[in-house]
């Protein structure tokens, strides 16, 4: 006969075997994960390393000029121009090239700029709370109940099409987004014990933003970020092919596209070449994305 | 009962504050505006006597509110106010340039709403397979791709190559219903393939989620095939997101028309409003993104509407 000690029930009931979110080799699991990466991975970040080295040597790389005027109108392909000439007679390589530099640069400083604004004001509306939070909350509900193109269209006929007010417009409509998914995350670290030993020694909020709840939501908000660059980039380009967006003479896709259209009713696809490099661009980045959430979550597709 | 009634009606409250706010934020916008629109139309070299006077027979002299009030009382009547460029009446150059827009995003509805369904359904059926991840694949790129590409590849192919289709889809009027269909075939088609990724992802995953319930586990132990349990047990329950979806899908439909018309050079109101705004014709952008926040906001208002009214849990308080 057994004791009933001998049946005790297992003392291990440790709530959830879910991998813990604040491991500090994280950092290691990531170099790991990216050796074991899936094809797709591997495919994005390749896409996204080419696009930032083009754009960061773009003028050693291009064979001539950004706005350099170097043969006829619309030349077809020849040893002299790999891709041909534009509708003013200048190499379509080069400004593909410089386009890399002006397009990505732009639309990667808009972003920056929307997590920077919506990102710290979604954190401190998610740490302060009260009726900050809910002022800034119902604010922004209804920005966001306007669509996006709409209201960069609006703005920009308002403050005229420029460099800086296109970036500035598009950075305040897109800080929304990241502003309900920084608060919506900050929430969740905002009731942890540890903030709150933070807030009782007397520690600042910039302090508190920046050493307790920053830390910890990096993995979604980085996710984020990739998703969001998507999503500015096609709007610039998509503003840039109505002509309101980047204006010449700087090398942009989106009014290269534009520009050049008309070759396409002859059958030449050189037009398209710069809607490929910003679509293979937006695949790369949603890729990369997609692995890296995955990765950080823990959690696999939903299959 | 009664319960459902109360939401909706709280729910319609919300839309109609929001358009509110948002016509404010539109007046609000213009009025800001460095110079106004008598200097605009009059130039900067004219005298502050005449500026004054053109003021005066705009209203522009009177307070903000008034001013807010007049418009929004126009607006509620019809009356749009006249372009700068050229002095007609707002609602003039728009009322036929709306019915194209609806036509084209109408279209595009019916093809997409459909297709976009039966494969989602499809890809959950045979999750997994080669079928299910070749779609997903493909959808997944092709969510990336910007509108105009699209549209231009489907020009190459269609117009330039096969030579099926018109690469410009100009509308006059009195055309028939069927030359009208034809015409409008490409950019609605483009306008196809860039919902219908999106909308098909969302089915999908939104009968995968219910897919997880323990009533489906139920059924699959009582013997249930799975074609069965999906179509009648998963389905109806997914059916709530599935609506939801699908309205706000329509709602991205208008405003992605705008690059589709620029494109095609369809004579809607997105083409109006990019012409507009190239011009600075303030009137003109104002009541256009006007027209198109109000769809968006209307038809999200009917998404969360339908919702409430599909889902049978909220007839019983908590």
């Amino acid at each position: 006969m057994s004791t009933p000690a001998d049946h005790s029930p297992p003392l291990n009931i440790a709530p959830a075997d879910r991998p813990h979110r604040q491991d500090p080799g994280r950092f290691r699991a990531l170099l790991e994960g990216l050796r074991r990466a899936p094809v797709s991975a591997w495919f994005g970040l390749v896409i996204v390393a080419i696009y930032v080295l083009v754009a960061l040597f773009a003028s050693l790389i291009a064979p001539y000029g950004e706005g350099q005027v170097v043969g006829s109108q619309f030349d077809p392909w020849t040893a002299q121009h790999l891709l041909g000439t534009d509708n003013l007679g200048r190499d379509t390589l080069s400004r593909l090239i410089y386009g890399a530099r002006n397009t990505v640069g732009i639309a990667f400083l808009t972003t920056s700029l929307a997590f920077l604004i919506g990102g710290s004001a979604g954190l401190v509306a998610a740490v302060v709370g009260g009726w900050v939070d809910q002022a800034l909350a119902r604010l922004i509900d209804i920005l966001m109940a306007v669509p996006q193109l709409i209201f960069a269209l609006l703005l920009l006929t308002i403050f005229g099409a420029s460099v800086t007010s296109l970036v500035s417009i598009i950075a305040v409509l897109d800080a929304t987004r990241v502003f309900r998914l920084a608060r919506a995350a900050g929430m969740n670290i905002a009731v942890m014990d540890y903030v709150e030993v933070a807030r009782l020694r007397g520690e600042g909020l910039i302090w508190i933003l920046s050493r307790e709840v920053l830390p910890n939501i990096l993995p979604p908000l980085v996710a984020e970020f990739g998703l969001r660059f998507c999503f500015v980039f096609l709007l610039i380009s998509s503003l840039s092919f109505l002509g309101i967006g980047l204006q010449p003479p700087t090398a942009d896709w989106g009014s290269m596209v534009r520009d050049n259209a008309i070759l396409i009713t002859y059958g030449d696809i050189t037009p398209l070449l710069p809607a490929a490099a910003i679509a293979l661009l937006t695949v790369g980045v949603n890729f990369l994305v997609d692995w890296f959430l995955r990765e950080t979550s823990g959690l696999d597709d939903e299959t | 009962m009664g319960n459902i009634p109360k939401l909706i009606i709280k729910r319609l409250a919300l839309g109609v504050f929001v358009l509110w706010v948002v016509s404010l934020f539109i007046f609000l916008g213009v009025s800001l505006l460095p110079g106004d629109v008598a200097t605009e139309i009059l130039g900067q070299s004219a005298l502050p006597e005449t500026v004054a006077a053109f003021r005066h027979e705009l209203g522009l002299d009177l307070p903000l509110h008034i001013r807010y009030v007049h418009w929004l009382g126009g607006l509620l009547t019809g009356d749009l106010g006249h372009s700068l460029a050229n002095g007609r009446a707002v609602s003039q150059l728009i009322g036929e340039r709306l019915g194209n827009t609806l036509f084209l995003a109408g279209v595009a509805a019916c093809f997409s709403v459909p297709v976009s369904l039966l494969l989602g359904l499809l890809t959950a059926l045979y999750r997994g397979s080669v079928f299910d991840r070749f779609t997903n694949a493909v959808t997944l790129t092709w969510i990336s791709f910007p509108e105009f590409f699209v549209a231009y590849i489907l020009i190459m192919f269609f117009s330039v190559q096969a030579g099926w289709f018109p690469s410009l889809s100009t509308m006059r009027e009195g055309d028939s219903f069927a030359h009208s269909l034809y015409l409008v075939t490409l950019p609605a088609l483009t306008l196809t393939l860039v919902v219908t990724a999106h909308m098909m992802r969302m089915t999908r995953a939104a009968i995968i989620s219910v897919l997880g319930s323990p009533f489906i586990e139920m059924a699959k132990l009582k013997g249930i095939g799975q074609r069965r349990i999906i179509v009648w047990h998963a389905l109806p329950n997914a059916l709530a997101p599935i609506i939801n979806v699908v309205v706000i899908d329509l709602a991205y439909l208008i405003v992605g028309v705008v690059v589709v018309e620029v494109v095609f050079v369809y004579p809607g109101l997105g083409q109006l409003m990019i012409d507009s705004v190239q011009r600075r014709d303030i009137t003109v952008v104002q009541a256009c993104s006007l027209i198109f926040a109000a769809t968006y906001v209307l038809l999200n208002m009917f998404a969360d509407v339908l919702a409430i009214a599909t889902n049978p849990r909220l007839m019983y308080p908590k």
